[in-house]
């Protein structure tokens, strides 16, 4: 399957990229990781697309790595849509001290606005 | 998480548990400062073992009694601030302030059984009632914003909507005067707010 993994260097976003480094070396995805501007993220995206380019690598698999600039969650759709990708994925959410689980904007918005299935890693 | 918005008075004073009180199915209700006592702990894990999965809000309280343990484990900590509403021997309610820096985040659950019977309401003015005793300066929550009986208890109590901005609602209370600002309440008076009792889950 042609994958889609958009990551902006939260704990959540990371625990979504081993997830699915993980499964497509099992599943042959084709995978496509895009580091978008995630403005809640502490981690400089030269060091994310480092830490994906380090997962792959012990993956032992072939994936692209990209850098995507401007609103992440509409280009995300935009890159599904014009490269024809099948699932999105993204991790599954911010948990607070209380442990309850808060979906960012980054997500709702793909979750309302994409044609693909979207898949939240927890 | 350190640019979140609070009001800038401080809310009146609530009741410092223990209190007790006769709900509206006439059972007598008392809410009490969780000690750390086993039993108490178990009481606890069994209220949530038994809480209908329906009034779980954003992942909590989890399922399984295992996972009930270490979520309780978490927020039971020595610097969490907890209170239980009992009715005899068995727990009908349990809120909780868990720090996050220089604040805390406040969560209530009131078990199905007890649920619309104004426990819910005592319960969070217990709650902060304890955590003002405990010098505790800023609080707050997220609600799902479909949930308007428990958005509209929060606003009662003196919340304030701090991010509309996302699925759930966040709002703050502010409970002591920290720094120097603020002036007296504005809100926390009245007690009794019949209903407030709404869904169970979070949020009475």
């Amino acid at each position: 399957m042609k994958v889609l993994c958009g990551i902006g260097g939260s704990d959540d976003s990371l625990r979504a990229l081993d997830r699915t480094v993980d499964r497509a070396a099992v599943a042959d995805d084709d995978l496509t990781v895009a580091v978008v501007e995630n403005e809640d993220s502490s981690v400089a995206p030269e060091d994310v697309m480092q830490r994906a380019r380090d997962a792959i690598d012990d993956a032992g698999i072939d994936a692209d790595v990209r850098r995507v600039e401007g609103d992440p969650g509409s280009r995300l759709i935009e890159i599904a849509e014009r490269e024809a990708f099948e699932e999105i994925v993204l991790g599954g959410g911010h948990t607070s001290p209380m442990g309850k689980i808060t979906i960012g904007p980054i997500a709702e918005f793909v979750l309302l606005n994409a044609k693909t299935s979207v898949t939240l890693v927890r | 998480m350190s640019d979140r918005r609070y009001p800038d008075a401080a809310a009146g004073d609530f009741p410092a548990p223990p209190t007790e009180f006769t709900d509206r199915e006439d059972r007598t209700v008392e809410i009490r400062p969780y000690d750390g006592n086993e039993t108490a702990y178990e009481s606890l894990v069994a209220m949530y073992d038994a809480f209908d999965p329906a009034d779980r809000a954003q992942g909590i309280p989890p399922g399984g009694e295992e996972r009930i343990r270490e979520w309780l484990d978490a927020i039971l900590a020595g610097d969490c601030h907890n209170v239980i509403a009992w009715c005899g021997d068995e727990v009908a309610g349990h809120a909780t302030l868990v720090p996050d820096g220089d604040a805390y985040e406040l969560a209530i659950f009131v078990h199905q059984e007890y649920q619309r019977a104004g426990i819910g309401t005592h319960l969070i003015r217990g709650l902060l009632g304890h955590g003002q005793a405990e010098g505790v300066e800023k609080v707050w929550l997220t609600v799902e914003r479909w949930n308007r009986a428990a958005v509209s208890l929060y606003k009662k109590i003196g919340f304030e909507t701090s991010d509309a901005e996302s699925f759930e609602l966040e709002m703050g209370l502010r409970l002591n005067e920290g720094d120097g600002d603020g002036e007296d309440n504005e809100s926390g008076r009245g007690d009794e707010s019949g209903q407030g009792d709404e869904s169970g889950e979070d949020e009475t």
